[in-house]
């Protein structure tokens, strides 16, 4: 069974911890929580990740600009992204993809809706 | 004469020959059809034994079939049984993840609710529940004065500026609902509303200590995506007007009491100064 590292990326410790609590499901994954995009930023330079989980309205730096930092840094620019929001609209969602993110999940999340998207994106089955 | 006699008596000798072969002719024939006769009873015979044996081996064959029949209908009992118990599996499964989802849910709000002791903090994991567990845009943490009876708004979301900043107890819907204790829930699709109205929330919570209270949450928009309340929305409901009253209740006492601690150790430093 393959070990995964994710980056929940939230202001919210509610949220954290719900993410978390959803992604624990996976068998083999590592989770690892940042405050805000420079808090991720610092982790992401610290160890690899399979794929970061974002906010995005978070203090300091926000899930849109994490993203488009991520997608430029030659480093990292291949890790999958997820942005999890309470912007549902649509042109949220096509401003979020379109800067590079591979889902866009509004919140409230369904945790099986979170990892029917994660596991698609691990190329996972289950 | 005795030519004459001599010839008669030749041609008696050959007709005596000639019906001589003609018996022995005759019994030959007889022979054979005796043989014939009995060829033919052999294979009447035959013939009738073949059918029999024929009548069984198909009978045998029918009831074969007819067993065969029987355990393809009952396999096919069995398989729509199984797919049947497959349904009800699946279905108890999607049933179980949503449930799993609502606990979830739930335990991180109600972990979260009583993880601090600090006021603004139990203030904004509340916002946070509403907002991100919930899915609501527009919403008011309102705390009750029991000295002025009054409501006023000590935290929000969203709202614009003419919100009320306090409300008359029993005045209005939030006020009602504090009075009476009794949660709010505007009936229709939250959804379909044409603008928002600060005096008719789509839902009011009382924040009660049992049958106490101390402050309303009221909602007034939802998220653009949320299309209308869950049930895991009105356990969450349920939940905060328990758990969040708590929450603010023991972290605004423990607030005051470390304001008063800190007085009496001021005091006692002074005195020992003395």
């Amino acid at each position: 069974m393959p070990d995964y590292n994710f980056l929940v990326v939230e202001d919210s410790p509610t949220m954290r911890q719900l993410i978390s609590f959803a992604l624990k499901r996976i068998p083999g994954s590592r989770i690892v929580e940042a405050n805000d995009g420079i808090d991720a930023l610092k982790k992401l330079s610290a160890q690899k990740f399979d794929v970061i989980l974002t906010d995005i309205n978070m203090p300091i730096m926000d899930g849109l600009k994490l993203v488009s930092m991520v997608r430029n840094d030659p480093a990292h620019k291949t890790i999958p992204i997820i942005i999890i929001t309470t912007e549902g609209a649509e042109e949220d969602r096509k401003r979020g993809l379109a800067l590079g993110a591979n889902a866009y999940i509004a919140k409230p999340i369904q945790t099986a809706d979170l990892l029917t998207v994660v596991n698609e994106i691990l190329g996972n089955k289950s | 004469m005795d030519k004459e006699a001599s010839s008669i008596s030749k041609k008696v000798e050959e007709f005596l020959q000639v019906f001589k072969k003609g018996e022995e002719f005759t019994q030959e024939l007889l022979k054979e059809n005796e043989k014939l006769r009995y060829k033919v009873a052999q294979l009447e015979e035959l013939t009738k034994f073949s059918g029999r044996d024929g009548d069984v081996k198909l009978h045998t064959l029918e009831e074969r079939i007819k067993i065969l029949e029987d355990e393809n209908k009952s396999l096919l009992g069995r398989f729509r049984q199984v797919e049947e118990e497959n349904k009800d599996f699946a279905n108890r499964y999607v049933e179980v993840e949503s449930e799993n989802n609502n606990l979830a849910n739930l335990y991180v709000a109600s972990y979260q609710l009583h993880s601090t002791l600090d006021f603004n903090e139990s203030l904004k994991i509340i916002l946070e529940i509403v907002m991100n567990l919930i899915g609501a845009e527009e919403f008011s943490i309102t705390m009750l004065d029991e000295k002025t009876n009054e409501l006023s708004i000590v935290a929000q979301e969203g709202m614009g500026p003419e919100a009320r900043a306090s409300i008359k107890l029993g005045e209005g819907i939030i006020g009602k609902a504090a009075k009476s204790g009794e949660a709010y829930y505007r009936e229709g699709d939250p959804t379909n509303l044409k603008g928002v109205d600060y005096t008719h929330p789509l839902v009011c919570i009382p924040l009660k200590i049992k049958e106490h209270v101390i402050g309303v949450i009221a909602i007034y928009k939802l998220l653009v995506q949320k299309q209308a309340f869950s049930n895991v929305d009105y356990e969450l409901f349920s939940m905060l007007a328990g758990h969040a009253a708590t929450a603010i209740f023991s972290s605004k006492l423990y607030s005051q009491s470390e304001r008063k601690l800190t007085t009496i150790q001021s005091f006692l430093d002074l005195l020992k100064e003395k």
